[in-house]
């Protein structure tokens, strides 16, 4: 008999969703995902200044800002076909590679490890033998045993203290959990330390964007940040030197414990890449320009339809017609007055709300299209596009990984296992380490373009009478983000965002296909319907985002022990 | 440029503007900033509903006092002090009103040791917490209590905190 569950709302993600799902004979039959908050910045948006628009954009979210700020500028410059100094386009693309470094190492870490890490069973390890296995898999300097057993008393301390706080949402002793003791010593102490780290690269995003979340030094046609190597209050030689200091920290990290923790992960559940694939039409959008018209670009994308590499097509800028005449999206199942499949420059924003409906309307997140077709988007498309495109760097890191895995699993596995929850976990991981390299790119060009003497940030927009139409493509950490936008005299007369997590949560679309959230699910085993913790697996591999704070209730009481009424 | 190790103390509210009572924490440091005049030794900053963000500054600090909405079956405006250990406890037992709650930032303060000298915690029972801005006036009177206190707290710990003569809203 199918049996219905319902997770709502799903913790430990940026924003509201709703999953339900039917189970039956442990395994999931059928699955719906349900954005359970509205978003209506697009109306906010109408009849403004262009110019302007990025302020608000970024404001969709409190995590990933940075990234609706930055397709929102470049929506407009396209609009007005507008060139972007050298030193913006550099100065730009470190921030938002510093922004994805902090966003997949807090994903990897914070809010998708303790779906496989067991902190509880941590406290049981052998100290001596956690530390053992870590100086075997890298020369990470936090594998000290001093380290490792400090951590391990602090977890006992705080466990015995009766507060599991910030594990609280943990599924401990679950079937489905199948690392040592000792591996999940390890992992908690890297989850500890990763703290640090996101902090040091976040504090490179808000040294060049002058404010962490939500920057400050965006500009439609460049950037705020004056140039000038002598003077203090601009960005100085020193400060740059700082932010390469914790660009390199930061590295470390990512190499010698996040790169070998997501091998042990995706060994010890080598089982979860036959799960979670689901939807196999892969997108991703070219990002890092290196010139002032955006044409070239560091890191690569395309199209990939079935997952089929042989059909690989390669998109090599941002301004490539097939992204601009394949985007479609449709509200057939979205709570949206009437029912249309559109492109984003001819939407409107009506908002319907007609209760939770299986069969017909059930979410507020629209269904986008490609070629008709639903795509997953986020760092497994967007790595196995650079992988297949020959970028140098992901190939390295990609075949790393896989190595890696093997090495531990002790068979062999290879880029097929990637279309999977543990694949798209990877991916995200192996992104990380792409980016940060490109960090290092970006930093060295924006230094050697200062000292060939050009300091320009900033090209001034001219708006013209009449309508122009503009898209701002980025390649965001949860995959390709569009921000579209219809100029009249100079105001803004419609705007749009199709943002990842709306391609990756969507429902289904104008012909019932299923959104890549729930493709991913169907097949998807679960134990024990009561704690659908494999359900959580999948969902989290997307790093779900939608969009806004917003309240959850805890139903725990337990009383507060000393409390002083004013 | 005030370096981070210069300042002492914190007062940090949290909460979401848009979810009416939620709101509250932002609303009293906004309103305590405008009214009293700090040293450059306390930071005065609204957390809105950031997470991990706000470990860096509750880092090494002598003084965190914390004010949020805190739902705790009272009735609707009362202001309840709690402090120090069992300051996490409160927030584990109740509302966590933003995404990744303020407890998980205490927690991970406690595991990586960077837990301040004092903590103190301004909890506010709310009434209305429905999509919408602005307080309820129990929420409004309670919020004035708490202004009360965290001036008298930040003068006992021995910083100088000036009024500014502002009583108005606006």
């Amino acid at each position: 008999m199918a049996r219905k569950i319902t997770i709502d709302p799903v913790t430990r993600i940026e924003g509201h969703l709703r999953i339900d799902c039917e189970v039956d004979n442990g395994k999931v039959t059928n699955a719906w995902s349900s954005g359970q908050m509205w978003r209506g910045i697009e109306i906010i948006l109408k009849g403004r200044d262009p110019r302007d628009a990025w302020a608000y954009a970024q404001r969709i979210c409190g995590v990933c800002t940075t990234v609706h700020a930055m397709a929102s500028v470049r929506a407009v410059e396209d609009a007005l076909k507008l060139e972007i100094p050298l030193n913006a386009q550099f100065i730009r693309n470190m921030i938002v590679g510093a922004h994805g470094v902090h966003d997949h190492i807090v994903h990897f870490y914070q809010l998708c490890a303790l779906d496989w890490v067991d902190i509880v069973s941590a406290t049981t390890a052998d100290a001596k033998a956690t530390a053992i296995l870590g100086q075997k898999l890298s020369d990470w300097k936090g594998n000290s045993y001093q380290e490792i057993k400090a951590v391990q008393d602090r977890l006992k301390k705080f466990i015995g203290t009766g507060q599991l706080g910030i594990f609280a949402s943990g599924y401990w002793g679950h079937p489905a959990m199948k690392l040592s003791p000792e591996v999940n010593l390890l992992a908690a102490t890297h989850y500890l330390q990763a703290l640090e780290y996101q902090r040091k690269i976040n504090t490179v995003v808000a040294i060049l964007g002058s404010k962490t979340p939500h920057i400050q030094n965006l500009a439609v046609g460049g950037v705020t940040n004056p140039l000038n190597p002598d003077s203090p209050a601009n960005l100085t030689i020193e400060k740059l030197f700082h932010i390469k200091t914790l660009i390199d920290e930061v590295g470390d990290f990512i190499h010698q414990a996040m790169l070998t923790d997501v091998a042990a992960v995706g060994a010890y559940y080598a089982e979860w890449t036959k799960y979670g694939a689901g939807v196999l039409n892969y997108l991703s959008v070219p990002d890092m320009p290196m010139d002032t018209k955006g044409k070239v670009f560091a890191l690569p994308g395309g199209y990939i339809p079935g997952g089929d590499i042989t059909k690989f097509t390669p998109i090599t800028s941002q301004k490539d017609k097939m992204l601009y005449d394949n985007i479609k999206e449709s509200i057939k199942h979205s709570w949206y007055n009437g029912n249309w499949d559109r492109s984003p420059y001819e939407e409107e924003t009506v908002p319907d709300y007609t209760g939770y409906d299986y069969d017909k309307k059930y979410s507020w997140v629209k269904a986008p299209t490609f070629m008709g077709k639903p795509a997953q988007v986020g760092p497994l498309p967007h790595v196995v596009a650079m992988y297949l495109a020959g970028h140098a760097p992901t190939k390295k890191y990609v075949d790393a990984t896989l190595q890696g895995v093997s090495a531990l699993a002790g068979t062999t596995v290879g880029i097929p296992a990637l279309h999977s929850t543990i694949g798209r976990i990877a991916a995200r991981v192996i992104r990380c380490a792409v980016l940060h390299d490109t960090l290092n790119v970006q930093w060295q060009a924006l230094i050697d373009n200062i000292g060939k003497g050009d300091l320009n940030t900033f090209n001034a927009p001219v708006f013209p009478a009449g309508e122009q139409r503009g898209t701002g493509f980025h390649e965001a950490p949860r995959g390709m983000l569009s921000h579209w936008v219809v100029i009249e005299n100079g105001k803004i007369k419609n705007y749009q965002a199709v943002v990842p997590s709306t391609w990756n949560a969507g429902p289904r679309n104008g012909e019932d296909a299923l959104g890549p959230y729930e493709a991913s699910l169907v097949g998807n085993p679960v134990a024990d319907a009561e704690l659908p913790l494999e359900v959580l697996r999948t969902i989290h591999s997307f790093d779900p985002c939608l969009a806004c704070a917003i309240h959850l209730v805890d139903g725990k009481k337990t009383p507060i022990t000393k409390v002083k009424v004013l | 440029m005030i370096e981070n190790s210069d300042v002492k103390a914190l007062v940090l509210g949290i909460g979401n503007l848009l979810i009416g009572d939620e709101g509250v924490g932002c609303l009293t440091v906004e309103a305590l900033s405008r009214r009293y005049t700090l040293p450059p030794s306390v930071e005065c900053v609204d957390g809105g509903t950031a997470g991990f963000e706000l470990l860096s500054m509750i880092d090494s600090k002598e003084h965190v006092i914390l004010i949020d909405a805190l739902r705790n079956d009272m009735e609707p405006g009362t202001v309840v002090m709690v402090e120090g250990e069992h300051v996490p406890k409160a927030f584990m037992a109740r509302t966590t009103p933003h995404q990744l709650g303020i407890c998980d930032v205490l927690a991970a303060a406690q595991l990586t040791e960077i837990m301040p000298k004092h903590l103190t915690l301004y909890g506010i029972e709310p009434k209305q917490m429905e999509v919408g801005i602005g307080l309820t006036p129990e929420v409004q009177a309670g919020m004035e209590k708490i202004i009360c206190a965290v001036v008298d707290q930040l003068r006992h710990y021995g910083y100088e905190v000036k009024h500014n003569g502002i009583e108005s809203e606006h």
